[in-house]
């Protein structure tokens, strides 16, 4: 009997961990480019360097074909991939961390457009795609499958996380196959080109200074952040803290998982508590649930800065709330096969190619909610796809490919 | 008991009986509860105000009632590990087939019962017939209905149903005096939770007990076993579709709602004294496990504890709740069963007189027995 009792004790226990950990069996989440003790946390990711290069790069003109983002460059060092050159339609192998949410998907169906304008053209014969459903692991063994048996001529990956997936990139450079290594970065720069949006402390200034701009010194905010451990998303946080702290803007920070039953709990709390003047999330995944709980509660809409999810767009404007929506150019998934052209065909491309990212702000909204009229709720405002075929039907429907 | 002694001394009794009712096991989650309350209050005493109440009631319904659903498996001597992907496939059912259009409301709502009900159908076929361990068996059922949402979704939200359908979730009677509000939410608690202790009461729910307890004399006395063991299967799935219809209302679409409810559940039922592997426990007491859970989240939340070790501290403090209300069992078994004694004076006219004393449960053998047979 007593045993019983004990054996319960330790099998609650391990529920009891396995729901509060909740977050560790989250899909997405990356382990942590190195030991993070809890406390140090902001001192982890806070970066100047990168904090000043990538608020640098939120200046600059981007270079490149002025109605094409997504082949747009800033301040790009290029390489010259002569060596690459070949004739005939190539095999694209592209490792794929996930696509567990609505970027991801979005994305995915703008590269599987773009991938049939290419293998029109017989750039591209056929692209062979592994979903590591956010394991590293499994990402892991789909690189070096494709290594082994994939018969690929040029490597595209999406990693994961960036410490882990660091290995088994330098080995697909090994094969003297290009590689193209888009989204979350690795610790190396074997590829021939990394592409990437500008980043998470852009990201991070683009939204704190807007919030900083419309509110007072002394006011609050509530931000809302998805998880732990994924450099883009911490890097978001790590500047937007950063710069509220400067300014004297008292906020704090909720882990949701994008689950929008805890984001509606938090605010309401939070309400509870005393006002909250701001709310800043580092994805918009969710904003609807947060701006409800203002609703439900009975109390003024916050100033908040969401993401170019047609939800939040559609919620910002029938609400009229003061509102700012931060881009992470989805349009980037395009980029990598666009990418693999130019290499077949030996032109020169950025070796690190950094693409605009610019947030959408209230004097746009009209015009983007226009433009991606019929759209889901999860689709991305910048996705980019607008010149390819399939456009609207593909992504009305998204039906994932 | 003559009808001579005083009220006094009555009383007396009685609260003498909540104090013991309190430090048992049973009680212990009432007592975390009452902690927990007031601490957040003292934090907060804007807390105590009815209309804030009210709406933290709102907010625990879902859980609540999964965790009613969940008690009657566990008291029935099995586990439900379903119950959260029933309700993140009801939640994305009810944001895909009504969409904008608010006539498929009704329609949609029948469906979802209906396959709710079929869920819990197949899984207590499986375990009764294929003798398949529920453990495994609603794992499997887990995974395939978490593929099957993965598979339809891709594993992102959807739109959210039309605004009349999450009403259930979000509205409530208005302006009403001193609460403001009454959510749905909460009548609909309020009623199942009723209708659960009604249930429990009943010969059939007292037969769940027995099963729990000792599935060989369950049978002998002539319990049809598998109907009685698939019927808590079919309930908890049904009240983990009531509690997808709550919580898509109150937030809305996403995959990830429902996530770790089958836990949380299990977890609220254990902080409420039930035994794991069945045959003992109050249905009142899980349904306050889950009210101390999420009390416990509000209490962090208002309490500032950084959210890089809040998981941390809400764990340990589970554990420790845990922990307390088994060695308050064993040692209350060593020591003398309190809750032997009033089932011999149960002719009290009035059931409800004490609200933290459980109902009697005659029809098994009470007194703790170590010959027990179920595992």
């Amino acid at each position: 009997m007593r045993r019983r009792f004990t054996v319960a004790s330790a099998m609650v226990g391990a529920f009891a961990l396995m729901t509060l950990a909740g977050c560790t069996t989250d899909p997405n989440v990356g382990s942590p480019t190195d030991e993070t003790a809890p406390a140090e946390e902001e001192v982890e990711w806070f970066d100047q360097e990168l904090f000043d290069k990538q608020d640098a790069e939120r200046g600059v003109a981007p270079e490149g074909p002025e109605d094409q983002p997504w082949l747009q460059y800033i301040n790009a060092e290029m390489v010259d991939t002569s060596a690459f050159a070949s004739e005939g339609a190539k095999k694209a192998c592209f490792a794929n961390a996930s696509i567990s949410n609505p970027w991801r998907q979005t994305g995915w169906i703008t590269m599987n457009q773009q991938l049939r304008v290419l293998q029109e053209a017989g750039v591209i014969s056929e692209m062979e795609t592994r979903d590591a459903q956010d394991s590293d692991d499994t990402q892991i063994a789909d690189i070096d499958y494709f290594i082994d048996e994939g018969n690929c001529d040029i490597f595209i990956i999406s990693p994961n996380s960036t410490a882990a997936m660091t290995p088994a990139v330098e080995r697909a450079c090994d094969t003297g196959k290009p590689v193209v290594v888009f989204d979350r970065g690795v610790q190396t720069d074997c590829p021939v080109t990394f592409i990437h949006p500008i980043g998470g402390f852009a990201w991070g200034i683009d939204t704190a200074e807007f919030l900083i701009d419309e509110l007072e010194e002394g006011d609050k905010v509530v931000a809302l952040r998805i998880l732990p451990g994924v450099d883009v998303l911490e890097q978001r946080w790590a500047a937007a803290e950063k710069l509220f702290d400067e300014a004297g803007i008292e906020a704090v920070d909720y882990f949701t998982g994008a689950d929008p039953t805890e984001i509606k709990k938090i605010i309401s709390d939070e309400l509870a508590k005393g006002d909250v003047q701001g709310v800043w999330m580092d994805a918009g995944d969710g904003a609807v649930a947060a701006i409800e709980a203002f609703e439900d509660a009975g109390v003024d809409y916050p100033v908040m800065t969401g993401e170019d999810e047609m939800s939040f767009l559609r919620k910002w404007k029938e609400t009229g709330l003061t509102g700012l929506a931060p881009v992470y150019s989805n349009f980037q998934w395009r980029t990598p096969l666009l990418a693999a052209q130019k290499i077949f065909a030996g032109e020169e491309i950025p070796k690190e190619w950094v693409l605009p990212q610019s947030p959408i702000t209230a004097g746009e909204v009209d015009q983007y909610l226009e433009a991606n009229d019929g759209m889901p709720d999860g689709h991305y405002a910048k996705f980019g796809g607008e010149d390819l075929p399939g456009y609207p039907q593909q992504w009305q429907d998204r039906i994932i490919p | 008991m003559s009808a001579v002694t005083s009220d006094s001394q009555h009383l007396r009794h009685r609260l003498a009986g909540f104090g013991r009712t309190l430090i048992s096991p049973r009680g212990a989650v009432f007592l975390l509860l009452i902690v927990l309350l007031i601490a957040i209050t003292v934090l907060n005493p804007s807390f105590a105000e009815p209309s804030q109440f009210v709406r933290f009631v709102q907010r625990v319904a879902p859980v609540a009632i999964v965790a009613i659903g969940q008690y009657f498996v566990i008291v029935g001597g099995e586990f439900d590990l379903s119950m959260g992907s029933v309700v993140t496939a009801q939640v994305v059912i009810a944001g895909n087939l009504i969409g904008q259009d608010e006539s498929k409301s009704i329609p949609v709502l029948l469906f979802m019962l209906a396959f709710g009900a079929f869920v819990g159908l197949v899984n207590g076929l499986i375990v009764s017939f294929l003798k398949v361990p529920s453990f495994i068996a609603t794992l499997g059922m887990m995974l395939a209905l978490l593929g099957a949402t993965l598979y339809w979704t891709g594993g992102a939200a959807t739109g959210n149903p039309a605004d009349g359908f999450r009403q259930i979730g979000r509205g409530g009677i208005r302006d009403l005096p001193v609460i403001g509000v009454l959510p749905w939410s909460v009548v609909i608690l309020v009623v199942l939770l009723v209708i659960a202790i009604w249930f429990a009461r009943r010969p059939f729910g007292r037969s769940i007990i027995a099963l729990g307890d000792n599935p060989t004399t369950a049978r002998y006395s002539g319990a049809r076993t598998w109907w009685v063991k698939t019927s808590t299967f079919v309930i908890s799935s049904l009240s983990a579709t009531v509690a997808g219809v709550l919580l898509v209302g109150y937030a809305g679409v996403h995959p990830s709602v429902g996530r770790g409810y089958e836990f949380t559940a299990i977890t609220a039922v254990v902080l409420g004294g039930v035994v794991l592997g069945g045959g003992r426990g109050w249905v009142v007491a899980a349904a306050a496990g889950a009210f101390a859970l999420e009390a416990l989240f509000t209490l962090l939340n208002f309490a500032g504890v950084p959210s890089t070790y809040r998981d941390a501290v809400q764990g340990a403090i589970i554990i420790l709740a845990v922990a307390y209300a088994a060695t308050t069992i064993r040692a209350r078994r060593r020591g003398r069963a309190l809750e032997t004694s009033p089932a011999p004076e149960a002719k009290e006219p009035d059931p409800s007189e004490d609200p933290a004393r459980p109902a009697p449960i005659p029809s098994t053998l009470r007194a703790d027995n170590e010959t027990k047979g179920g595992s």
